[in-house]
């Protein structure tokens, strides 16, 4: 294959992945910029959301279209309570402070990873594809299912700043994350919205998770990667800011491919790694943030 | 004043002594896994010094067990050292490396700080996995029996091997006991509390949590050392986030900013792992829910809580 057509390929797969991890990684940057808590768990509700992605399509007689769609809306809505329901229990109980929720979430991973463990199994199954259509380039043929992965990406992304923009409940969470006690004292009820931030947050994961579970198999430590790459993306973009989030995603994904071409992706992984920490050391607004003033 | 010294002198010798005695009359397998304990509690008590003293919750410290883990393995295996002056040479490699990511890691505070050690760590088990020609990655080295000795000490016998953790952990709880008695220590706690007065009272922030952090780092890498000398086990789970997971939770368990806290969550967590052992394989959700309780319920950790309720002069 010619370097251009190769390109393409290299692009189009790092839009695939870029896709995928820019919904994470909203998913954690929202809970951060809301709720200022680090979920060090939020990789394992991406896992949460796979796995339980596996079970609807197994349960759901019919079509594998069908299966899909069904584990398409169940999965965020299972995922999103099970969020809401530890942040009530126990993030809530924190206050929300810094460390020690960090801690708890660490305690969470542990807890979401080793109970799919045990109820899902230590082996990784794969979720049959809803369509499988090739797409034929003149170089070479392309699933047709990753390019609607990227095209679902993009409409939750749209769907999600228009919730965040046009609408009351947007303008309440955009209210608690400018000023916490302020919007309380306008008679929002944050303990509500932070719930709801949360099981948003880990919603968004469940569904990058579904739609890259015909990809990539459903495994109960699958949430490591996600986890590592959102947090990537995250300080990229400049904690909390959803537009940077998006851009850092779009780079990292994109980049991922061309640089594992050039090294081993061990090397890769350490100099990105390295890089990473230099930023937030460095420019902890990120590269695309301003410094608040 | 004298009399509250004595009290708490004669309570952390009456431990050594305890785990001194304890060694006869210890059935083989409790006898290796208190050897285990007291090796894992030198890491914690380090991880202490910086996260319950000085008040940085570090998520990085795997790096620097590891860093005398591999240390002082790798000269050993490579260099045909012998255990002694490589494991002095594991300290300076803790404390070298404690430095650099000092230097660096330091200019950040509170959420910051913890990704920024989380993302050194993880560069350095990365490292382990991409050096794998030399540490053999996951799959690790085995040290070679005939170079774990020091002197005409077999460390490869229960007995030695028990002795020689016993010495490391009465040293480092000595070291912990007069560091929080000390000026120094007393500054650390400052920095802990109230950063902005301290500041306001002369002393320099950046050079106290530094030092802090390399004092932390030799003990772990003295651990690390330690524990690759006398169990023989080199392997890159050492360097994972696994283990930097622990001692956090080993110390908030025990108590952080006590000095015996750390032994007391190590011997904790192990025995309540070994117990759940029998009962399921996912030994992790023990780890995972007494993490979860202890900051729901126990914050300051048991020995904070007796501290706080009953010895209020407890170190």
């Amino acid at each position: 294959m010619d370097f251009g057509p190769f390109l393409l390929l290299a692009s189009l797969e790092g839009l695939v992945m870029a896709a995928v991890l820019a919904l994470t990684a909203v998913g954690l940057s929202l809970v951060f910029g809301v709720m200022r808590v680090v979920n060090v768990a939020h990789g394992e509700f991406f896992m949460l959301g796979a796995i339980s992605a596996w079970f609807v399509v197994d349960l759901v007689p019919g079509p594998a279209a069908l299966g899909f769609a069904a584990a398409l809306i169940i999965s965020p809505l299972l995922v999103g309570a099970i969020a809401a329901i530890a942040d009530m229990t126990i993030l809530k109980r924190l206050h929300y402070e810094p460390e020690a929720t960090i801690v708890a979430t660490i305690g969470l991973l542990y807890i979401f990873q080793q109970l799919a463990l045990t109820f899902y199994g230590a082996d990784a199954r794969p979720v049959e594809a809803p369509f499988s259509l090739r797409i034929q380039f003149p170089w070479f043929g392309y699933s047709g299912y990753k390019l609607a992965v990227i095209a679902a990406s993009v409409v939750v992304l749209v769907g999600v700043w228009a919730f965040l923009t046009k609408t009351r409940a947007g303008l309440v969470m955009r209210a608690t994350q400018l000023d916490r006690e302020t919007a309380q004292a306008f008679g929002i009820n944050v303990d509500r919205v932070f719930a709801g931030v949360f099981a948003l947050g880990a919603a968004l994961a469940a569904t990058a998770a579904v739609l890259v579970v015909p990809i990539q198999q459903a495994h109960y430590l699958m949430g490591g990667d996600p986890l590592l790459l959102s947090f990537i993306v995250v300080i990229i973009g400049g904690l909390g800011s959803l537009r940077g989030t998006v851009v850092a995603a779009l780079l990292i994904g994109l980049s991922d491919g061309i640089i594992s071409v050039f090294f081993s992706p061990t090397l890769a992984k350490i100099i990105a790694t390295l890089l990473v920490a230099m930023v937030l050391v460095f420019r902890p607004q990120g590269l695309f943030g301003r410094r608040p003033a | 004043m004298t009399g509250v010294l004595n009290r708490s002198a004669i309570l952390h010798i009456g431990v050594v002594i305890l785990l001194f005695a304890l060694q006869f009359v210890l059935p083989p397998y409790h006898h290796t896994n208190m050897a285990r304990i007291m090796t894992l509690a030198v890491f914690a008590m380090g991880y202490n010094v910086a996260f319950g003293y000085t008040g940085l919750l570090s998520l990085g410290h795997a790096l620097f067990f590891a860093s005398g883990l591999y240390a002082a393995g790798l000269l050993i295996q490579m260099g045909g050292w012998s255990a002694l002056p490589a494991f002095s040479m594991a300290l300076i490699a803790g404390g070298g490396l404690a430095l650099l990511v000092g230097v660096l890691a330091l200019r950040t505070t509170g959420v910051a700080f913890m990704i920024v050690t989380l993302m050194f760590a993880q560069a350095g088990y990365l490292t382990v996995l991409y050096l794998g020609e030399w540490t053999r990655g996951d799959e690790g080295l085995v040290l070679p029996a005939a170079s774990r000795t020091i002197g005409s000490l077999d460390l490869t016998n229960d007995t030695t091997r028990y002795f020689c953790a016993l010495a490391l952990f009465s040293i480092a709880l000595l070291g912990c006991y007069l560091l929080a008695r000390s000026s120094t220590g007393r500054v650390l706690i400052a920095m802990r509390e109230n950063e902005e007065r301290s500041r306001m009272l002369g002393y320099d922030p950046l050079r106290y949590r530094l030092t802090a952090l390399v004092i932390s780092a030799v003990m772990s890498a003295a651990a690390g050392a330690a524990y690759g000398v006398l169990f023989g086990y080199v392997g890159a789970t050492f360097a994972s986030i696994q283990y930097s997971i622990f001692p956090l939770l080993w110390v908030l368990l025990g108590g952080a900013g006590t000095v015996l806290g750390p032994f007391l969550g190590v011997l904790l967590m192990t025995y309540l792992v070994d117990l759940a052992g029998d009962v399921t394989s996912a030994h992790l959700l023990v780890v995972g829910i007494a993490l979860v309780l202890t900051v729901l319920f126990a914050p300051r950790g048991l020995l904070g809580t007796v501290r706080a309720r009953w010895l209020p002069w407890l170190p």
